[in-house]
C-alpha cells in the first residue's frame, strides 16, 4: 500500500483501441489492481500488465499507455499531470514485485477453508496418471533416484525410467545431459507398448561420449519390443543444434548410439519466438490496418509459421508412436521449452483423456509444470530478464486452438478454457504456475499458502464447455490426425483481440448453443417433474396427497421460474451489439468533409451506439 | 441433333473417375450433348453428373496408352478421368472442348431441362416491380413507377420498370439517360423506412473533359433530397480512375453543379482485375507445398480478402450515410453493373433485415443483380481455371456472395438462410439447369423467352423440400441494422468455396449437425412441457370441484 500516492482519479478518458472512441470515468489503484470505473468496470490485475508508458502531454491531458500480458491495450488520458505521474510511478513499482511474497496468489483469498484448499490440490495426482497410462508395468519403473532433487533440480522428485536403467546409468546418464535432465517417460502409449521420453541436450560437443547415457538410450529402446530402434527428436533447428557443439553441448551422434534414428525437427527457439509474437502484435494493433499489410504482416511476423512448425513435430511424434510403435526420445536443448510443446501436444494427439478439461490440466499440470517449463521467467513472473521471457506456453494453446478448429467434437473444452488458463498463467493469482521448478514451488509452501487454479476452474466449468462435444468421438478417433495444409492454421484472434471488443462476431453461436444446451437439462428436469406430478394427480384422491402435490408444486414454481430464465438470457443472445458504424472505420467521411471546410458538415461521431431489441 | 456431330465417342468403359477425399469409381463414362456422366453400373454408388457448362478448363495427359483428362469446374472442383485408348481419350477431351464452350444461349441445358418436380410457385414470378412499387406507396408518395424503358430503348440494361422521382416526367428521363454511360439515369434502389432516406444507382455522368453538364439529370437526384438536406454520391472508383474517365467521355458529377451533393470516392476494383485476382486465390488454395509463408504471401498477392473488405467498406460507408447521417444516397462507378450493384445489395442487406429471410435474399438478387442489368452471362462465362485470355469474365457475385458471407459469419443468428444457399448461387451464376441466370439483362431474357422456355431456379429452391438445406437453424429474426466489422481480422477466407474441394469436411459437419440437434431438441423440449402443462392444468381444473367443500 505504501506505493500508492493516489488512490483515485476523477475525470479520466478511456481511449478505444481502434477508433476515435472514449469513455470518461474513475480510474481507481489498489494494491493488487487497477479499476477504470464507468457505466461497467474494467479491472486490471497488475501482474497483467507488462508496460506502462506516458506519453507527452496533450491538450487535454496526459496519456497513459498500458500494454498487458494478455494483449490487453488500455489508453487512459487523465487531466492532470502530476496525478498521471502519480499512477504511473505506483505502477512501475507495483507492477514490478521483488519477492514472490508481494505476488497476488499469497494474498488471494478466496474464502476456502483449509480443506477445501487441501482438495483443490489433490485434484491433480500425477502418480495417478502414470498408473493411467499403465506406468509401472514390466518395463517401466518409478525410480527414487530424484526424490531429494539431487540428481536434477528441476525436475520432479517421481521419475518413471525403464526397468534397466539402474542408478548409476541414471546418474552417469545425467551427467552427460544438459542441467542433468537425463531421459525420463513422460507418456506411456499403452496400446503398442511404446514410449515417450523427454530429456535435454547431451554433452557432446564435438566428440565426447558416454557409456551410461547410451545405454540410457538402450534401455529405452529394450523397453519396447514393437521396435527395434528408437527416434530421437532433436526439436531445434540444425544450425543451432551444430552450433551448441562449440559449447560443449550438442546433439546425438548415430554412431555412438546403437538403435536410434536421428532427426532435427526446426523448431526456432525462445528469442525467436518471442520477436515473433512481438511483430504479431505489432502487426494487428495497427489502427486502420489494411489487408495486405495484415497479410504480409502475419507472415513476416512468422508466427504460424512457428505454430505450424510445433504442430508438424507434435504430428511425426504422434504417428511414430501410434503407426509404428515406436518410442521416441524428444530434447531440446534444456529440455523444458520446445521439448514441453511437442511431448504435451503430442500426447494430446495420441490420447483422448487429454482433451477433456480434467485431462488437459494434468497434461498441463505433467508436462509443464512437474517438468519445470520456467513459468516465473518465461511469464516474467519477478525479477524479470527480459532475455527469459518468451510466449512458449502461449503458442501450446494455440496449437491446442488450432487443433479445435479442425475437430470440433473431439474437445471438451472450448477456447474459452484454453483463454483462462492463459490469463492465469500470467495472473499470479493462483499458486500452480508460480516460480520456474517443482522444488521452488515446494520450497514456496505453494500449497500451503495458495490456491490451485484447477479447482477454481473447474467450479465455473460449465463456462467453458464445449456445446458440441461427442465423448464418441474419441472412440471412431483415438488418435487425432491433423491436416497440416497451410491454409488450416488461422489467426486466432480471440486470443489476442480478446478485449477489442469490435473486432469478433456481434453474435455467438458457441454461446447461443450453450445456452440451448443448458436449457435443454433444466427442460428436461421440468419434463420429469411435470410427469410425476401428473402421475400423483391420477392417484391423488386423499387430502393428505391433495398436500404434498400442492408442495411439489410450489416448488415446481421455482423449476419454472428456473427454467423461464432461460430463454430470457437466449433473448439476450438477440440482442445484436452493433457497435457504432464509425468505431468500425468503413471509411474517411470525416477527412472528406474537413478539406471542403463545410460549415454545416455533418459528423461522423457517434457515441457508443448500441442496439438493442 | 447438331449435338452428335460434336460427340465424337459417346461413350467409353473402365474409366477411372478421382475425385479428392472419396474414393476412386471405376465405371463407363459417357457423353450427352449436356453432361458427361460416369456411372459404375452397380447399385448405391455414386455417379458423376457433370453438366458441360461447368466446366471451365481440361487438361489433358498420355502415359502410354493411357490417356488422362483433368477436368477443372467453374465450382473450382477438380476431378481426374483415367481413360484406356488413346483414341476415345483424344475425343472425350474434344468433345468435351466444344461442348463446354457453345457459343449460342438457346443450346444451354436449361432450354432441354425439364423438372422432375411440379413446380407450384412459378419463380418467373417472384419478383413482380408492380407490388414492390405498392409497397413503397405506402411509405412514400413521393416515387412513380415510369415505363419510359418499356421497350428498352431509353436503356438497354434497365428493366422496363423504373421507379423515379415523382416530379420528374419521362421526358426528363430520357436526357438524364443520354448524359449516363449506357443510359443507366438515376433510379431508386432502396428506400429506408426508418428515416425516409434513400439509396439510388446509376451509372457515371457522360461530363468527359469539358465539363458537360445535365440539368435534368441534376434536377433528377436533386429531387430526392429533402427541402436543406444534403445527399452523398458514393463514387466506387478512386478520383484517379474517375478523373481518367474523362478522356473517353465519362467521369463524375462536379461539386459546382452539384452543390448539395458530397462525392466520396472509394476504391474497388474494375472486373478484369477481380477475375485476376479469383485465379490467383484459386491457384494458391491449390497450393500442396504446406508451406505457410508461401501460403500467406500467395494469399495476399490474389488481393482477394483486400476486395473483399474494400466492397463491404463501401457498402458500410453507403448505410451510414443512409442510417446514421440521415442522408441520400446515389452509388456509381462507370458502367453501374458490377461495383455499384454490390455496394448496393450488400448495404440492402446491413439496413433491411427483409433481405436477410430466404425470400428476401432472392428477391433482392432479383431486382439488384437480374433486373438491374448486371451481365451474368459475360461475366460468369469462364471461372478460375480458363485458359484464355479473359473477355469479359469476372467474379463479381461471387465476391458479393463472399461479402454477404463474412456478415452471416459475423451475425450468425440474423439471417434465415445458411452458407449452403449461397455456395448454391455461385454454382447456379456459373453454370445451372435453371434459366435464371442467363442472358446479361431484362431485354435479352425477355428476347430469348426465358420464362416461357425454362425453368426458374427460384421454382426449384423454394419447394420446401428444398429449402430445408438452406435454412439457418440459429435464426432468430432481428429488425436491426447490422454493423459489420471490416478490420482484416475479421474477414476470413470463405472456405466453403475456396477450400471445399481440397479439405474434408466431415469433421466440421457432424458438429454442425450436433448443433442442430441440440436446437431441435430443445424446440421438442418446449413443446413437451407446454402439451404436459396443459395436461396438468386441465387436470386441475376437473378436479377443482371435488375440492371446494
Amino acid at each position: 500500500m505504501e506505493h500508492i500516492r493516489t488512490p483515485k482519479v476523477e475525470q479520466v478518458k478511456l481511449l478505444d483501441r481502434f477508433s476515435n472512441k472514449s469513455v470518461t470515468g474513475t480510474l481507481h489503484l489498489t494494491a493488487t489492481h487497477l479499476i477504470f470505473v464507468e457505466s461497467n468496470s474494467t479491472s486490471i490485475l497488475h501482474h497483467h500488465i507488462a508496460s506502462v508508458e506516458k506519453l507527452s502531454l496533450k491538450t487535454n491531458g496526459c496519456p497513459l499507455l498500458i500494454q498487458c500480458r494478455n494483449f490487453r491495450l488500455v489508453h487512459f488520458v487523465i487531466p492532470r499531470e502530476r496525478d498521471c505521474h502519480d499512477i504511473y510511478s505506483s505502477l512501475l513499482r507495483l507492477l514490478r514485485p521483488v519477492s514472490y511474497d508481494e505476488l497476488y496468489a499469497f494474498s488471494y483469498n478466496p474464502k476456502q477453508n483449509d480443506q477445501q484448499r487441501e482438495e483443490g490440490w489433490q485434484l491433480i495426482d500425477l502418480a495417478a496418471e502414470f498408473e493411467r497410462m499403465g506406468v509401472p508395468c514390466d518395463q517401466w519403473q518409478l525410480t527414487d533416484v530424484n526424490r531429494e532433487y539431487k540428481v536434477c533440480k528441476t525436475y520432479p522428485r517421481d521419475l518413471y525410467v525403464p526397468i534397466m536403467a539402474s542408478k548409476p546409468i541414471i546418474v552417469g546418464s545425467s551427467k552427460f545431459r544438459s542441467k542433468g535432465r537425463f531421459p525420463v517417460l513422460t507418456y506411456f502409449y499403452q496400446e503398442k507398448k511404446a514410449a515417450v521420453c523427454r530429456c535435454s541436450q547431451p554433452l557432446s560437443g564435438f566428440s565426447a561420449r558416454c557409456l551410461e547415457d547410451e545405454h540410457m538410450l538402450q534401455a529405452i529402446s529394450k523397453a519396447n519390443h514393437n521396435s527395434r530402434y528408437i527416434y530421437v527428436m532433436d526439436t531445434r533447428p540444425k544450425l543451432n543444434a551444430l552450433a551448441n557443439r562449440a559449447a560443449g553441448k550438442g546433439y546425438e551422434n548415430e554412431d555412438n548410439y546403437s538403435n536410434i534414428r536421428f532427426q532435427f525437427v526446426g523448431i526456432e527457439n525462445i528469442h525467436v519466438m518471442r520477436g515473433s509474437l512481438q511483430k504479431l502484435l505489432e502487426v494487428v494493433g495497427t489502427r486502420s490496418l489494411s489487408m495486405t499489410d495484415y497479410l504480409v504482416g502475419l507472415e513476416n511476423s512468422g508466427w504460424l509459421r512457428h505454430i505450424k512448425a510445433i504442430m508438424d513435430a507434435a504430428i511425426f511424434l504422434a504417428k511414430t508412436v501410434t503407426v509404428e510403435g515406436a518410442s521416441v526420445l524428444v530434447h531440446c536443448s534444456d529440455g523444458w521449452d520446445r521439448t514441453a510443446q511437442v511431448c504435451a501436444l503430442g500426447s494430446l494427439l495420441m490420447d483422448p483423456y487429454y482433451r477433456t478439461i480434467k485431462g488437459f490440466m494434468v497434461l498441463i499440470e505433467k508436462d509443464w509444470i512437474s517438468f519445470g517449463h520456467k513459468f516465473a521467467d518465461r511469464c516474467d513472473q519477478l525479477d524479470p530478464d527480459p532475455k527469459e521471457v518468451s510466449p512458449i506456453f502461449t503458442q501450446f494453446l494455440e496449437c491446442v486452438w488450432q487443433l479445435t478448429e479442425q475437430f470440433p467434437q473431439a474437445f471438451e473444452f472450448s477456447e474459452w478454457f484454453l483463454i483462462q488458463i492463459h490469463e492465469h498463467v500470467h495472473s499470479c493469482q493462483f499458486g500452480n504456475f508460480l516460480g520456474n521448478s517443482q522444488r521452488q514451488r515446494e520450497d514456496l509452501q505453494l500449497k500451503e499458502r495458495t490456491y490451485s487454479l484447477w479447482a477454481h476452474l473447474l467450479s465455473e466449468k460449465q463456462n467453458y464447455l464445449n456445446p458440441v462435444y461427442s465423448p464418441s468421438f474419441a472412440e471412431s478417433h483415438p488418435v487425432l490426425e491433423p491436416s497440416t495444409q497451410a491454409y488450416h492454421f488461422k489467426f486466432w484472434r480471440n486470443m489476442y483481440h480478446q478485449y477489442d471488443r469490435s473486432m469478433h462476431p456481434r453474435q455467438s453461436i458457441l454461446k447461443h448453443v450453450l445456452t440451448l444446451k443448458d436449457s435443454n437439462r433444466e427442460l428436461e428436469g421440468t419434463v420429469q417433474a411435470l410427469k410425476t406430478k401428473l402421475q400423483k394427480f391420477s392417484v391423488s384422491t386423499s387430502p393428505l396427497n391433495r398436500k404434498e402435490v400442492q408442495q411439489e408444486e410450489d416448488e415446481e414454481v421455482f423449476g419454472e421460474e428456473a427454467m423461464e430464465d432461460a430463454p430470457a438470457i437466449t433473448g439476450g443472445e438477440r440482442t445484436v451489439e452493433g457497435s457504432s458504424a464509425t468505431e468500425n472505420g468503413y471509411g474517411e467521411l470525416m477527412g472528406s468533409f474537413g478539406s471542403k471546410n463545410e460549415p454545416g458538415a455533418v459528423t461522423l461521431e457517434f457515441g457508443v451506439a448500441r442496439m438493442t431489441c | 441433333m447438331e449435338f452428335a456431330e460434336l460427340i465424337k465417342t459417346p461413350r467409353v468403359d473402365g474409366v477411372d473417375l478421382h475425385r479428392p477425399f472419396m474414393p476412386t469409381v471405376e465405371g463407363t463414362l459417357c457423353l450427352t450433348g449436356h453432361h458427361l456422366i460416369l456411372s459404375s453400373r452397380q447399385d448405391n454408388t455414386e455417379e458423376l453428373w457433370l453438366l458441360h457448362a461447368n466446366i471451365d478448363s481440361i487438361e489433358k495427359r498420355f502415359v502410354g496408352s493411357l490417356g488422362t483428362i483433368i477436368v477443372k469446374c467453374k465450382d473450382l472442383r477438380v476431378i481426374q478421368l483415367d481413360i484406356p485408348g488413346m483414341e476415345e481419350c483424344l475425343n472425350i477431351a474434344s468433345s468435351i472442348e466444344a461442348l463446354s464452350t457453345l457459343d449460342s444461349v438457346s443450346l444451354m441445358y436449361p432450354f432441354f431441362y425439364r423438372p422432375l418436380f411440379e413446380v407450384i410457385e412459378d419463380g418467373w414470378q417472384l419478383f413482380v416491380p408492380e407490388e414492390a412499387f405498392k409497397d413503397l406507396e405506402s411509405m412514400t408518395d413521393e416515387w412513380r413507377l415510369s415505363e419510359v424503358n418499356k421497350d428498352f430503348s431509353v436503356c438497354p440494361s434497365y428493366p422496363s420498370l423504373l421507379t423515379v422521382p415523382k416530379d420528374i416526367d419521362d421526358e426528363s428521363l430520357c436526357k438524364a439517360a443520354s448524359f449516363r454511360h449506357g443510359g443507366r439515369f438515376p433510379v431508386l434502389s432502396y428506400y429506408h423506412k426508418k428515416n425516409g432516406m434513400v439509396m439510388m444507382r446509376a451509372a457515371q455522368p457522360l461530363t468527359g473533359t469539358n465539363g458537360r453538364r445535365c440539368k435534368e439529370d441534376e434536377k433528377l437526384i436533386n429531387a430526392t433530397l429533402c427541402a436543406g438536406k444534403r445527399g452523398y454520391i458514393i463514387d466506387t472508383r478512386t478520383i484517379a480512375v474517375a478523373q481518367q474517365a474523362k478522356a473517353r467521355g465519362g467521369g463524375f458529377e462536379q461539386e459546382a453543379n452539384y452543390p448539395q451533393w458530397r462525392r466520396i470516392h472509394k476504391a474497388i476494383e474494375r472486373s478484369n482485375v477481380l477475375q485476376d485476382s479469383l485465379i490467383k486465390l484459386v491457384e494458391a488454395c491449390n497450393d500442396q507445398s504446406h508451406s505457410m509463408d508461401r501460403w500467406l504471401s500467395k494469399l495476399e498477392a490474389s488481393n482477394w480478402q483486400s476486395n473483399v473488405k474494400e466492397i463491404l467498406t463501401t457498402a458500410c460507408l453507403a448505410a451510414q450515410c443512409i442510417d446514421r447521417e440521415g442522408a441520400s444516397v446515389l452509388v456509381h462507378g462507370t458502367e453501374g453493373t458490377d461495383s455499384t450493384l454490390q455496394v448496393t445489395s450488400l448495404a440492402q442487406i446491413i439496413l433491411d433485415p427483409a433481405c436477410r429471410t430466404i425470400r428476401g435474399f432472392e428477391v433482392l438478387i432479383e431486382r439488384e443483380w437480374l433486373q438491374a442489368g448486371h451481365p451474368f452471362q459475360q461475366r460468369c462465362a469462364q471461372s478460375a481455371y480458363s485458359n484464355g485470355k479473359p473477355r469479359s469474365e469476372a467474379p463479381v457475385f461471387l465476391l458479393f456472395l463472399d461479402c454477404v458471407w463474412q456478415i452471416l459469419r459475423q451475425f450468425p443468428c440474423s439471417f434465415q438462410f445458411n452458407e449452403n444457399l449461397l455456395i448454391m448461387f455461385f454454382e447456379h451464376a456459373y453454370a445451372s439447369q435453371f434459366g435464371t441466370f442467363l442472358g446479361n439483362c431484362v431485354a435479352e431474357r425477355v428476347k430469348l423467352q426465358l420464362s416461357q422456355k425454362t425453368v426458374s431456379l427460384w421454382s426449384w429452391v423454394n419447394r420446401p423440400q428444398e429449402l430445408e438445406r438452406f435454412l439457418n437453424p440459429l435464426y432468430e429474426p432481428n429488425n436491426l441494422v447490422i454493423w459489420p466489422s471490416v478490420a482484416p481480422q475479421s474477414l476470413l477466407l470463405w472456405e466453403g468455396v475456396f477450400l471445399r474441394w481440397n479439405r474434408s469436411t466431415k469433421c466440421l459437419d457432424e458438429a454442425c449437425q450436433e448443433m442442430v440437434h441440440i436446437i431441435e431438441y430443445n424446440k421438442e423440449l418446449q413443446n413437451k412441457v407446454n402439451s404436459l402443462r396443459r395436461q396438468l392444468a386441465q387436470l386441475e381444473t376437473e378436479e377443482s370441484p371435488l375440492q371446494t367443500p
